[in-house]
């Protein structure tokens, strides 16, 4: 019954998204439309981005100092270490795990109650393609803003790492900076950010779908917004493992 | 004009609107009555075609709505326009975007054509002041007022209202209610409002239809209801011990 209930999800999920990915109504709303929600959940997501970024930044440079003290190892692996931890891990998948819970829950929410007070129904009625209309904005727009948020949250998540060495003395700083240019390729920047767009995308589409066939109260819309929530997480780690495997090897 | 011919509509397995066939006028307010739960909500939603019904079919004028896919009802969306009972305006615009969302999506207006527009819809529904103000700062009346001017600035040929009153006092129900009255005489629309408002009944009924557990029970004028000789529409109508004994039901 459960896998039935899986598939049927899968078939709800496509179908919906074939409706979200129809010819736009009139474009010139649509822009209007993209430019409001990457203010609202890219641009306000900015605030949590550098805050969780930071002190990431500065506790795996901490972290990394203490396990790796050793005459054998030199300081420099340091800041090597925690640029690659920043960049291709922490930036793309971690920020897109915390952005799960904020943005998606947001979306979740938003339209589970605009279902459940019928605002959905009444741009049917009116004769808007009601799927395109609410969702296609917000993809579109996390999936160009969430890359800059990635690129924002290495800055970020690397000069606390700095910051930490400068503050504690806990490495020579210079060494820190040594280490970020060590073997430094430029593909890993763009592997983080191709991950960080489809992250955005399964963020914003599940959450969209899971409030968008949300029924009954609030207490309903309640449950949609969690499942929007932890249906993400696993898709984004899932989809971690395969981008990393098909792009890194 | 809107007719159901024989609709069925069932839920997994319960037949919630059985066999209704029925004819709503242009140019008046038709009324569909009923206690809750008796499928009145589902017939209004089946008629708008927010439903899709198990069998029979569902006219505008000559075109069997019902049989069109979406492209082709998209045409006939157009001239409807529909009022929800909770108002349904979208939380995160103003009352003047609300009502200006129909024509940036579907005409080909100016700007400055588009606010005219606007306007006097508000204006209409005596609503002049309230542009810039959110859903969440107007209260019950101004809402449901916001959305008849919503549904009423493409100038719709059908109007559907889903228990315009509800949450509403006595006197704001009778502006409601007459608004929407007014409203169709003017633009000659084919209204159809689903109602428990024995007020709304007797102020503007000009063709009433009572759904009993899913079943067309009666169907009637605002005068011919009180002369009625039908056991459940007399339940409904003269619900109160009061209305009873005026009537003389034991």
């Amino acid at each position: 019954m459960k896998k039935l209930n899986v598939i049927e999800s899968i078939g709800r999920y496509t179908l919906l998204m074939q409706k979200v990915f129809s010819r736009p109504e009139k474009m010139r709303i649509y822009y209007t439309r993209i430019m409001q929600e990457m203010e609202a959940l890219g641009l306000n997501s900015i605030g949590l981005t550098a805050i969780i970024s930071v002190f990431i930044g500065s506790a795996v440079t901490l972290q990394m100092a203490i396990t790796l003290e050793s005459p054998f190892i030199p300081q420099f692996m340091i800041g090597y270490a925690t640029r690659e931890v920043m960049i291709l891990e922490f930036s793309s998948t971690v920020v897109a795990l915390i952005l799960a819970g904020k943005v998606g829950s947001n979306i979740a929410s938003e339209i589970g109650t605009m279902r459940i007070t019928e605002q959905i129904d009444a741009l049917e009625i009116m004769g808007v393609n009601s799927a395109s209309y609410l969702i296609l904005p917000k993809i579109v727009a996390t999936v160009f803003f969430f890359p800059f948020l990635a690129i924002f949250s290495m800055l970020i998540g690397i000069a606390g790492g700095y910051g930490m060495a400068e503050i504690t003395g806990i490495m020579n700083p210079m060494e820190y900076i040594d280490g970020l240019r060590y073997y430094f390729y430029v593909d890993e920047i763009w592997y983080a950010l191709v991950k960080m767009a489809f992250f955005a995308y399964f963020i914003t589409s599940i959450s969209a779908y899971c409030g968008y066939y949300a029924k009954g109260n609030s207490l309903e819309v309640g449950k949609a917004s969690t499942k929007a929530v932890v249906v993400s997480s696993i898709v984004i780690m899932i989809c971690n493992l395969v981008l990393t495997q098909l792009i890194r090897t | 004009m809107i007719k159901a011919e024989n609709i069925v509509k069932s839920f997994d397995g319960r037949t919630v609107l059985n066999d209704i066939t029925v004819e709503f006028g242009t140019g008046q307010t038709n009324l569909i009555i009923g206690r809750s739960g008796s499928g009145k909500t589902v017939l209004l939603k089946s008629l708008v075609g927010l439903h899709d019904v198990d069998e029979g079919a569902i006219y505008y004028d000559d075109v069997c709505f019902s049989k069109l896919d979406f492209k082709a009802r998209k045409a006939i969306r157009r001239d409807v326009g529909m009022i929800f009972q909770g108002g349904a305006l979208l939380d995160a615009s103003t009352v003047a975007e609300n009502v200006k969302l129909p024509l940036d999506l579907f005409t080909e207006q100016s700007e400055e054509e588009k606010m005219e527009r606007v306007n006097l819809c508000l204006k209409r529904v005596n609503l002049d002041n309230a542009h810039k103000l959110y859903p969440s700062e107007l209260s019950g009346g101004m809402v449901k007022r916001a959305a008849i001017a919503r549904a009423i600035v493409m100038n719709p040929r059908y109007l559907f209202c889903d228990e315009p009153n509800s949450g509403l006092d006595p006197q704001t129900s009778i502006v409601i209610d007459n608004l929407i009255h007014d409203i169709t005489k003017e633009y000659n629309i084919t209204t159809i409002i689903n109602t428990h408002d024995m007020n709304s009944v007797m102020e503007i009924g000009e063709k009433i239809v009572f759904i009993y557990e899913g079943n067309k029970w009666w169907e009637g004028s605002k005068d011919d209801i009180l002369h009625a000789e039908n056991r459940e529409l007399d339940d409904f109508v003269f619900a109160s011990a009061m209305a009873k004994r005026a009537k003389g039901i034991k």
